[in-house]
C-alpha cells in the first residue's frame, strides 16, 4: 500500500516546522525544531516519541491551535502556515479535525451528546433543515457504534470507551480529509483500546480519511500505521514505512525505543535487556544533522560521519 | 523455586469488600484469595474497576472510610526486630494506629502510579526519604542522611548528595519515580506493592524502572506485588499471575501457564487485545462491551454478557475455581467436564505458537 502513495500528491506537507515558546527574554523552549514529513491521502502516519519530545505540539501546530514560529505547512494544496484568510480558515476547520486524549475533559459536561457532535454542523451551517441535522447526527452515532437514543444524553452517562466514540463522531461529522488523533487511546483500558482502534480502521476504509496518529504505545502504532516518524527532543530523527522502521532501525534512539517495548512473552522478556540511550553522553548533536536517505521512503537525521557509522 | 522451604508472607483469604455510596452498596471485591511467598513476585492484572488496587489497599490497611469488609482475612507474617521471633497478624483485625506503626512503610511499602502526586512538592527530596526512617526507627539525623544518600545511589540517581536538596519539580518523571522507590525502600520492607508503577512513564524509562525494581528485589530478597494492566510488563517481572475481573480472580497460575496455556475467555481476550510487534491481523480481537457496573449485581458469571463462549449455566450460577494443575486455576464453566469443548481463538493460538518458538531461541 505505501508504494501507491508515492505517486499521489501529499495531503499534508510539513517543511521545516519550528515551534518555539518564549518563556522570558533569556529562555525559549524549542519544542519542535525543524521537522519535515508528508502524509498521503488515506494513510495513517504514526508519530512516536517520549513525553516532551514535541509530538503533541506538532499536532497542535498543524491544526493551527498554535502559530508556528517558522516553516511551511501545505494542506490539500493550501498554504496554512501563515495568516489564514477567511476561506482557508473555513476549509481548514472542516477538512482537518482532532480527537483528543481524555474523552472526559474534551467533551463539554453541560451539553448533550447530539449537540456536541452537531456543533461543527451548526458553526458551518452545513445542513438544510433541523431534520437534516438530526439525521446526520443519528447516522454518525450509528457509524461509531452508539445508538441514536444516545443523542439526548450527557457525557457523564457514558463509559470511557463510549465517550471516545463520541469524540470520534464529533471529528467525523465534517467529513474531514485528515484526523489528528492525539494519544486518543492512552486513557482507555486494554480491551476498549482494541475496540476503538478497530473502529478507526473501519472508518478509514469507509471514508478514506487520513490519520496523524500520535502515541507512545509502539505496538499499537505499529499495528495501525502505514508510515512512522520517530521524534526526540523536537527533532524528527527517523521516518519511513512501518516495516522500514521496525525491521531496520538506523538511529540509536530508535533502536533503544524499540528494544524497550515489553513483549507479552515471559520466557523471552525475562532474559532480554533493553538498550539504553542517553542523549547527553551519546555525542550526537541533533541540530547538526541533515536528512539522509536510507532507502525507499526511509530517512534518518544525522551528520555524514554518523550516517556511515550507523549503516 | 519450590525445592527450598517457601515461606508464606502474605495470605489473603476469601476477601469480600463493599463500598457505601450514595447510589447504594457497590460490591467491589467478591471473594479474593492470594498467596505470596518470600522473594517471589505476584502480578494482579485487570481492567480499571476490577478491584486490583482495592485488594492491595486492604492489605495495607488504607481502605477508604466508606469501605465495608464483609468477610475474609489478610494474614501477614513477619519477624520481630528485637528478638527475631516470627509472628502472624490479620491486618483486617488491627486498628489504624497499630497498622501505621508496624505495617505501613515499615514492613509493607507501596509505590504509586503518579510520582508527581505521591511526592510532597514543598519538601526537599532528601527530607522525604529520611522521614520514614526517623519516624519508624528514630534514626539519628546524620545517619539517616547518609543512609538516604546510599539509597539514592542504589536506585540509580547520579550525584545523590546534590539531589538530596532538590525539590520534586526539579526532577524528570523517571527520576521522581526512582525517588518514590527509594522512599519505599527506606525502612527495609518485607513486601513492596507497586500500583501501576510505570503507567505514567515512557517506554524507555519504564524499562529502566522495571529493571531497577527487579535488581533490588534480587539483592534484598523482598517480595513484590505488581498491580498493572500491561501484560508486557507482567511478562517481564512476575512469577505468578492473578487475572481479576469484576472483583474476582478469574484465573491464576504461574507466568508460563497464563501466557502459554490460558484457559479463561477473559484472559484470551486480554492477551489478544494487545497487539505484539508481530501482529498483522486485519482486526484486533476485542472483548465486546464494557466492564460491568458492580452496583447492580446479577446472578451467574459477571463476565458472561461479554463472553462469546458463554454457556446457559453462566447466567444462573457462578463458576467455581476449576483446577488445571497444582498451580493453575480458572473460574469458567468451560472447564467443567460436562461443558462442550471450546478452543481458544485461532489468532491467539497461532500467536502462542509463535511466542513459544521465539522463547525457544532464548532458551540457551
Amino acid at each position: 500500500m505505501p508504494n501507491d502513495h508515492q505517486k499521489a500528491e501529499p495531503l499534508l506537507k510539513v517543511e521545516g516546522l519550528k515551534q518555539y515558546f518564549r518563556i522570558n527574554k533569556n529562555f525559549t523552549v524549542k519544542a519542535v525544531d525543524g521537522v519535515d514529513f508528508v502524509i498521503y491521502p488515506g494513510e495513517t502516519y504514526g508519530l512516536v516519541g517520549e513525553s516532551g519530545s514535541g509530538k503533541s505540539t506538532i499536532g497542535r501546530s498543524v491544526i493551527r491551535l498554535y502559530d508556528p514560529t517558522a516553516g511551511k505547512i501545505t494542506f490539500n494544496g493550501m498554504d496554512i502556515s501563515g495568516r489564514l484568510s477567511k476561506g482557508t480558515n473555513d476549509k481548514l476547520r472542516t477538512q482537518m479535525q482532532m480527537i483528543f486524549q481524555d474523552p472526559m475533559e474534551s467533551l463539554n459536561p453541560r451539553k448533550k451528546i447530539g449537540d456536541i457532535i452537531g456543533e461543527g454542523l451548526d458553526i458551518h451551517h452545513s445542513y438544510k433543515s433541523s431534520r437534516d441535522r438530526e439525521d446526520k447526527i443519528k447516522a454518525m452515532l450509528e457509524k461509531v457504534g452508539l445508538s441514536p437514543e444516545h443523542a439526548t444524553r450527557y457525557p457523564h452517562q457514558f463509559s470511557g470507551g463510549q465517550r471516545q466514540r463520541v469524540g470520534i463522531a464529533r471529528a467525523l461529522i465534517m467529513n474531514p480529509r485528515l484526523i489528528i488523533a492525539d494519544e486518543c487511546i492512552s486513557a482507555l483500558d486494554v480491551s476498549i483500546q482494541a475496540q476503538v482502534v478497530n473502529l478507526m480502521k473501519d472508518i478509514q476504509e469507509e471514508t478514506g480519511t487520513a490519520y496523524l496518529f500520535i502515541a507512545h504505545d509502539l505496538s499499537m502504532v505499529k499495528y495501525i500505521s502505514d508510515r512512522i516518524g520517530v521524534l526526540h527532543l523536537g527533532h524528527l530523527l527517523e521516518t519511513g514505512t512501518t516495516e522500514e522502521i521496525f525491521d531496520h532501525p538506523v538511529h540509536p534512539y530508535t533502536k533503544s525505543l524499540l528494544s524497550a517495548i515489553p513483549a507479552p512473552n515471559p520466557q523471552v522478556e525475562k532474559k532480554r535487556k533493553a538498550l539504553t540511550y542517553d542523549y547527553k553522553t551519546s555525542g550526537i548533536d541533533y541540530s547538526q544533522g541533515t536528512n539522509h536517505l536510507v532507502e525507499g521512503t526511509h530517512y534518518v537525521k544525522c551528520t555524514d560521519e554518523e550516517f556511515e557509522k550507523w549503516l | 523455586m519450590s525445592e527450598k522451604e517457601r515461606k508464606k508472607i502474605l495470605q489473603i483469604k476469601n476477601l469480600d469488600i463493599s463500598f457505601r455510596t450514595t447510589a447504594g452498596l457497590v460490591h467491589a471485591i467478591r471473594g479474593v484469595d492470594i498467596d505470596l511467598y518470600k522473594g517471589e513476585t505476584v502480578a494482579i492484572v485487570g481492567e480499571s474497576g476490577s478491584g486490583k488496587s482495592v485488594t492491595m489497599k486492604a492489605a495495607m490497611g488504607i481502605l477508604a472510610s466508606n469501605a465495608v469488609v464483609n468477610s475474609g482475612t489478610i494474614n501477614f507474617s513477619y519477624t520481630h526486630l528485637k528478638d527475631g521471633s516470627p509472628d502472624t497478624v490479620d491486618i483486617l483485625k488491627q486498628n489504624k494506629k497499630w497498622i501505621r506503626e508496624h505495617i505501613n512503610g515499615r514492613r509493607i511499602a507501596m509505590v504509586f502510579q503518579d510520582p508527581m502526586t505521591s511526592l510532597d512538592p514543598t519538601m526537599q527530596i532528601g527530607k522525604q526519604v529520611m522521614e520514614a526512617m526517623i519516624w519508624h526507627y528514630g534514626t539519628p539525623k546524620q545517619e539517616a542522611w547518609d543512609k538516604s544518600v546510599e539509597l539514592l545511589r542504589e536506585v540509580g540517581i547520579e550525584e545523590p548528595e546534590k539531589r538530596m536538596k532538590n525539590y520534586p519539580h526539579q526532577l524528570s518523571g523517571g527520576m521522581r519515580q526512582r525517588i518514590v522507590i527509594a522512599i519505599a525502600l527506606a525502612c527495609d520492607p518485607d513486601l513492596l506493592i507497586c500500583d501501576e508503577p510505570t503507567t505514567a512513564l515512557d517506554v524507555t524509562i519504564q524499562a529502566r524502572i522495571i529493571e531497577l525494581i527487579r535488581k533490588i528485589q534480587l539483592e534484598r530478597g523482598i517480595s513484590v506485588i505488581y498491580i498493572t494492566h500491561d501484560l508486557g510488563v507482567v511478562a517481564k517481572v512476575a512469577d505468578y499471575v492473578n487475572v481479576m475481573y469484576a472483583g474476582k480472580i478469574v484465573e491464576k497460575g504461574t507466568i508460563d501457564e497464563i501466557y502459554y496455556d490460558p484457559r479463561h475467555p477473559y484472559t484470551w481476550g486480554l492477551l489478544s487485545a494487545m497487539p505484539d510487534l508481530d501482529t498483522d491481523d486485519d482486526r484486533l480481537y476485542t472483548i465486546p462491551g464494557s466492564p460491568p457496573n458492580l452496583l447492580h449485581e446479577k446472578p451467574g458469571d459477571a463476565f458472561a454478557p461479554r463472553n462469546r463462549y458463554a454457556l446457559v449455566v453462566d447466567d444462573k450460577a457462578q463458576p467455581p475455581m476449576f483446577k488445571i494443575t497444582d498451580t493453575h486455576y480458572a473460574a469458567t464453566w468451560l472447564l467443567d467436564p460436562r461443558a462442550p469443548k471450546v478452543e481458544m481463538p485461532i489468532e491467539l493460538k497461532t500467536r502462542i505458537e509463535r511466542m513459544k518458538k521465539e522463547a525457544g531461541k532464548y532458551a540457551e
